[in-house]
């Protein structure tokens, strides 16, 4: 027997979800995932990006070789739930004597999931360079790198711009996976003082943290994509 | 004309021969002749299509010819020995659709080859570019962006933006045909004024005015080969070949 029974369902709602003495209990808790979340976050971000960037320009710069295991690690990446990565390389990888920390697990996949994506989006701005603007670039002398990183490039990033974004974010939420290895990020912390105590409200204070630390990503990348045009109105 | 054969300087700036272009089973160039006089404005007429274009490409070989041979200053372009790089500052283009780089300043526009090409001190040639703006008349445009400009005004950076490598030579592809009516007189007056200051030039263009009145030579090109060349007063009013009577005829009405 427990106090809920006697409670109308608006109050065994609020109890459930909004309990304040369990939000004061764990609070401190799931605020340090958040921490992590931010971190970790962080770092995913800056490794999928620039490894992504550096894979487009690696394509661009050509040999066939490469290309194909561009390619194929892409399409994989792409392709593999993140899920399944992180499973792979936590339970998987110590039966061949690789041992990696949690953290890690999840920061390597995530990363490689957005390198994926990230190398398509800059491979996409990269073949959609107008090719006027290699033309022009050549024709005063610039060599063929110098063309890439000067002129094609620069365009390429802002051309990818808005779909990157929105890609980094969706990945990065997937942060939330970690809890499946014992991350300590914001869910993980959430789902165990869940168990401790029976009760949703820590699920509801992460959901909240969650808001809280990609919306101001959501509208930093708004500003960017407006900060990313030039001289045109 | 008569040849001065004591002169030290070769008599052709650019010397193009049987140049040849394929692209797949077309065959875009036949066997071209272009031959450009220093100092001399060549006018490149003919329908789309015949290879305008392709030739002025591969003259700075931005297009691989299949074969002949171009000679720019006593330089074989076609060598494998040629630094088509160091060559390829010496001939200017201007293109149809001016191909500015959108995300860069006017003044970056013009400084960038000085700077990774020239080896130039950014203050150089910010200098430089300054002077190539006042030449094109658009002293006040260093920080716009392209997308800020109009056409014509585009149009002529992308000529301030060729010009500040000190060509010896430009090639202008159709530099005016991408350009409302009232903006081409703006461009023209800057290929004139170019051409009064003595630049070699090769221009694809069908403004018949202005080519009788500033071109030394017009080349009508059709299928892939020369059909007709001469001065402008001889192949606009009185061409020779009936296939250049046919254009004409086209592109006056």
């Amino acid at each position: 027997m427990t106090a809920a029974d006697a409670m109308s369902n608006w109050d065994r709602f609020v109890f459930t979800f909004f309990n304040a003495d369990i939000a004061m209990k764990y609070g401190w808790e799931i605020l340090q995932g958040a921490g992590i979340t931010i971190l970790a976050g962080l770092a995913v971000v800056i490794t999928g990006i620039s490894a992504g960037f550096g894979l487009a320009a690696l394509r661009a710069i050509g040999g066939k070789p490469v290309n194909f295991f561009i390619i194929v690690f892409v399409d994989i990446f792409r392709s593999l739930p993140p899920l399944a990565i992180i499973l792979v390389l936590f339970f998987g990888f110590p039966n061949i004597g690789i041992v990696l920390p949690s953290l890690i697990v999840l920061w390597m996949s995530l990363s490689a999931v957005l390198a994926a994506f990230a190398e398509e989006i800059f491979w996409a701005g990269i073949t959609s360079v107008p090719k006027g603007q290699w033309l022009a670039a050549r024709s005063t002398g610039l060599t063929f790198a110098q063309t890439l990183r000067y002129v094609i490039l620069p365009q390429a990033v802002r051309l990818g711009i808005p779909p990157l974004t929105n890609r980094a974010i969706s990945i990065t939420k997937n942060l939330a996976l970690g809890s499946a290895i014992g991350v300590n990020e914001i869910l993980g912390r959430a789902n165990s003082a869940l168990s401790m105590s029976a009760n949703a409200t820590p699920l509801t204070m992460g959901a909240l943290l969650y808001v809280l630390v990609f919306i101001p990503l959501v509208i930093a990348s708004r500003t960017l994509e407006r900060n990313y045009r030039w001289g045109e109105h | 004309m008569s040849s001065a054969a004591a002169a030290p300087v070769p008599r052709y700036l650019l010397e193009a021969r049987g140049v040849r272009k394929s692209f797949g089973t077309t065959e875009v160039l036949k066997s071209v002749d272009l031959l450009v006089e220093p100092g001399k404005l060549v006018f490149l007429i003919g329908p789309s299509g015949s290879g305008k274009s392709t030739l002025l490409r591969c003259c700075n070989r931005l297009e691989e010819p299949d074969g002949g041979s171009i000679i720019m200053d006593n330089v074989d372009l076609l060598s494998p020995r040629t630094d088509i790089n160091a060559a390829r500052r010496q001939i200017g283009m201007v293109f149809q659709s001016f191909n500015l780089y959108p995300h860069l300043t006017v003044q970056k526009n013009i400084t960038l080859a000085l700077r990774k090409v020239v080896g130039m001190s950014t203050a150089d040639a910010n200098a430089r570019a300054a002077e190539m703006l006042a030449l094109v008349g658009l002293p006040d445009k260093a920080a716009s962006y392209p997308a800020q400009l109009s056409g014509g005004q585009q149009q002529r950076i992308g000529i301030a933006r060729s010009l500040a490598l000190n060509p010896k030579i430009i090639l202008m592809d159709e530099p005016t045909s991408a350009l409302d009516p009232e903006l081409v007189g703006s461009v023209l007056a800057v290929v004139k004024d170019l051409r009064d200051r003595g630049i070699t030039m090769v221009i694809a263009s069908h403004e018949m005015n202005f080519a009788r009145e500033a071109a030394d030579k017009v080349v009508f090109l059709d299928g892939g080969l020369v059909i007709e060349h001469g001065s402008a007063e001889n192949i606009f009013l009185r061409p020779q070949e009936e296939r250049t009577r046919r254009f004409l005829a086209q592109i006056r009405h």
